[in-house]
């Protein structure tokens, strides 16, 4: 608040008495104890680190690691360096961060919008869900998963079967997966070239409507091309491009398939849940925020449900929804650094044992600390974008 | 009737929907073909869900490692002759909601009634010893004639209200600790003693009580005019909040020791509380500010065309209104920081859910997972919700969003 008074000499303010003054006196006395306080920290670091002999430095992530990660994205071992651990572990947060992500999404559009609806049975157990997960904390919902569940399936050689077939194992769950033959080579320039002919049409299409000024579906023609030539190079590949490996048991251990450890799994499932009643309520508030008078014109105009739903409702309620659904999904991946009390090698883990390893305390914190703020400063971005995009659709 | 349709002035409110029950299942489960199908699907997950969980409930499930470790849950290694002064804390807390609710809520006696029956059921408990009975019952008491006294009214009566709980979330702390000038009546009791549900709440309380003014000074640096007070504030505000509670706390427990000069130590407990109120003073800053910004520019004007400072203006004026509009967001934000203390199990606290898993780590419990946690989470499901169900209820009473 800066009142600017007219003074009546030009010169009568004494510049002790001149709010200008005071501000720039008040900020530089402000910023030297800050200064101060934090170089009294930081010598007292350092005079603590030199009596431990200690130096201060990364030159020990090229250092060889020494142990072990059970799952690992890319090829990893004992005698690899703490920096790969590092990208090992960023890896694992950015894989159950990602199915995270999309699953709680998933699972949070069904609840909020069964929240809403018509049918008391879908709302009651909708608003059961959501308010027995907000109201518990996370910590206890994943070592509840853990330990109470995931490692409690039957041992290996007792495996429960689910079509698929999916096993659950107290080692793991396996499910089928695809893998590439010599064909898949061929299969994946198909591929590209779908793609690509796919955008082109897309990017036309899209050229042309705004040029008409008529709706020309663009994004179904992209995919009715795309699919097309896919099935196209299925048919046409010397042999089959990709080849079903279902999981089965070999002795004492699960062999095939994709086997997903009780750990991973415990850490994705508790996630996705205990974000997805978060999500719930974002979506639920988006919906409400949504006045009952646009329905009822769009409905007047001859629109039906869904084309309710898609062009009048969810656009304006996407507005409402995109900023607190990006801070759900911040705190997602953020929340998993909890892996670390159940065992999952995510990026938190793995800095902890690379801590133990070398007792480099202030140099690991510093990395993980500055890693977790960039990916949280690139989602906000990313989100921010994505946001103004969509507030473009405002009058 | 009759004399209503004559004047003709009078809107009448719509009339109410009246159904037999056939009606309401008719009109709410199989209104259309789709609902009937959702129905039922529903009914099926319900049964598939609830079936086994029930089962297990009524006939597996063995309570009896709740029931040995039952103190250890509660109160952790807390001294068993100190006991009396947690009793004492929970009878003052009786007197602050009866008076709250007395200033405040009135009516409502069905829920009174609930809230009233909690500690009545709890007596019926199996396990509660007949001291802890007795005790029980007498809080009732208590808050029944705390509120009484406060349906006297009177605006310095609703004033005190306000500041007992402040008076009271301080004094938690002091008498828990206990004071080291006067060992005969309340000896300190040392950190590593505390466990359990009060480690929890303790933490709560500190979290709540320090990082508030912290947040408040934060949201207004981030608004201030002054550049370097600004981005000082910006800075520590996105930074905090772009990290991982667990990396604050292993911070606290792992560089606070490097930061302190040599020969000075604060132990884990304090620590763990140093990083619980830094990381949550910056998101009740952002919480804040949300305030601050919907409080509208010509209360500023206001304040300053009355003549008063640039502090009364703040302290008076626009703080007030702010943090009243914030409420809801700021209780969210302490159910938030009540739930996340359980992080402190990563830096070794032994608070609710570190004695749980301590409890199972014990050979002749390590089966025993599902009935330790079960009461874990409906322990924090309970306080959570209450604590959000209260700030619905404040919400209405104190009007926010109708001014």
């Amino acid at each position: 608040m800066q009142i600017t008074r007219p003074s009546r000499s030009g010169r009568s303010t004494p510049f002790w008495r001149d709010e200008r003054y005071l501000a720039l006196l008040g900020q530089a006395v402000f910023l030297a104890i800050l200064v101060l306080l934090l170089g009294y920290l930081a010598r007292n670091m350092l005079a603590n680190m030199r009596q431990q002999g200690l130096g201060l430095g990364f030159d020990f992530l090229k250092l060889t690691s020494g142990f072990d990660i059970g799952e690992h994205l890319i090829p990893y071992d004992r005698s690899s360096t703490f920096q790969q651990a590092l990208l090992v572990g960023l890896l694992n947060t950015a894989l159950v961060s990602i199915l995270g992500i999309f699953f709680a999404t998933l699972l949070g559009l069904i609840f909020g919008v069964a929240r809403l609806s018509t049918n008391f049975l879908v709302q009651l157990l909708a608003r059961g869900y959501i308010e027995f997960l907000r109201n518990i904390p996370l910590l206890v919902l994943l070592i509840f998963l853990y330990t109470a569940v995931f490692i409690k399936f039957p041992r290996v050689r007792e495996a429960v079967m689910l079509p698929g077939p999916v096993m659950l194992t107290n080692r793991g769950i396996a499910i089928p997966w695809a893998i590439p033959t010599e064909a898949f080579s061929i299969f994946a320039r198909f591929l590209g070239i779908g793609l690509l002919l796919a955008l082109l049409v897309y990017l036309a299409l899209k050229i042309y409507e705004r040029r008409a000024g008529r709706p020309a579906r663009a994004l179904l023609w992209a995919c009715l091309i795309f699919i097309m030539i896919t099935v196209a190079g299925w048919l046409l590949a010397p042999a089959q491009p990709l080849a079903l490996d279902p999981p089965r048991v070999e002795g004492l251990r699960l062999a095939g398939g994709r086997q997903m450890s009780p750990e991973f799994m415990a850490l994705l499932v508790g996630l996705a849940i205990y974000t997805s009643a978060f999500i719930a309520d974002v979506v639920r508030a988006g919906i409400q925020s949504v006045s009952r008078g646009q329905v009822e014109a769009s409905r007047s105009l001859g629109l039906n449900t869904l084309k309710t739903l898609r062009l009048i409702v969810l656009p304006q309620a996407l507005r409402v929804i995109i900023p607190p659904l990006t801070s759900q999904y911040l705190n997602l991946i953020k929340n998993s650094s909890l892996a670390v009390v159940i065992g999952y090698p995510e990026l938190f883990h793995v800095s902890g044992t690379i801590l133990n390893q070398s007792g480099r305390a202030v140099e690991m914190i510093a990395v993980v600390m500055a890693i977790y703020l960039s990916i949280s400063l690139l989602t906000s971005a990313f989100m921010n974008w994505y946001n103004r995009r969509v507030r473009l659709v405002e009058r | 009737m009759a004399e209503e349709i004559a004047a003709p002035r009078q809107i009448l409110p719509p009339p109410a929907e009246r159904y037999t029950w056939l009606g309401w299942i008719q009109k709410n489960l199989f209104s259309t073909w789709y609902n009937s199908l959702l129905t039922f699907i529903t009914l099926g997950l319900a049964y598939a869900l609830l079936k086994p969980f029930l089962t297990w409930l009524l006939e597996q499930a063995n309570w009896e490692v709740v029931e040995v470790n039952f103190r250890l849950l509660m109160v952790g290694q807390y001294p068993p002759d100190e006991i009396w002064r947690i009793w004492l804390l929970l009878y003052l807390l009786a007197a602050v909601v009866g008076l709250s609710w007395g200033v405040w809520v009135r009516g409502r006696l069905a829920l009174a009634l609930g809230l009233l029956l909690a500690p009545l059921l709890l007596a019926l408990l199996p396990i509660a010893t007949p001291s802890a009975r007795l005790n029980l019952v007498a809080m009732d008491l208590v808050a029944v004639a705390a509120s009484r006294m406060g349906r006297l009214g009177g605006p310095s009566l609703r004033r005190f209200a306000a500041w007992s709980w402040v008076i009271y979330l301080v004094l938690v702390i002091l008498v828990v600790r206990g004071f080291a000038l006067t060992p005969e009546v309340m000896p300190r009791v040392p950190t590593n003693l505390w466990g359990g549900l009060l480690l929890t709440c303790l933490l709560t309380v500190v979290g709540i009580v320090f990082s508030f003014p912290l947040g408040i000074l934060l949201a207004l640096g981030r608004r201030s005019s002054l550049p370097a007070i600004r981005a000082v504030s910006v800075v520590y505000i996105e930074v905090i909040r772009g990290v991982p509670l667990v990396t604050i706390l292993f911070m606290a427990a792992v560089m606070v020791p490097f930061f302190l000069p040599s020969g000075i130590t604060i132990d884990r407990v304090l620590r763990a509380m140093v990083g619980i109120t830094l990381f949550s003073a910056a998101y009740l800053a952002e919480n804040v500010r949300g305030g601050l910004q919907a409080v509208p520019h010509g209360q500023f004007e206001a304040a300053s065309a009355l003549g008063l400072s640039g502090f009364k203006t703040m302290t008076r004026i626009i703080l007030p209104q702010a943090l009243r509009i914030v409420i809801p967001v700021l209780m969210g934000q302490f159910i938030a920081l009540f739930k996340d203390t359980t992080l402190v199990v990563t830096i070794g606290l032994l608070e609710l859910l570190g004695i749980a898993r301590a409890v199972l780590a014990q050979p002749q419990y390590v089966s025993y997972q599902r009935e330790v946690y079960l009461f874990v989470a409906a322990i924090f499901w309970v306080i959570s919700y209450l604590m959000s169900y209260i700030s619905q209820r404040l919400e209405s009473v104190l009007g926010v969003g109708e001014r």
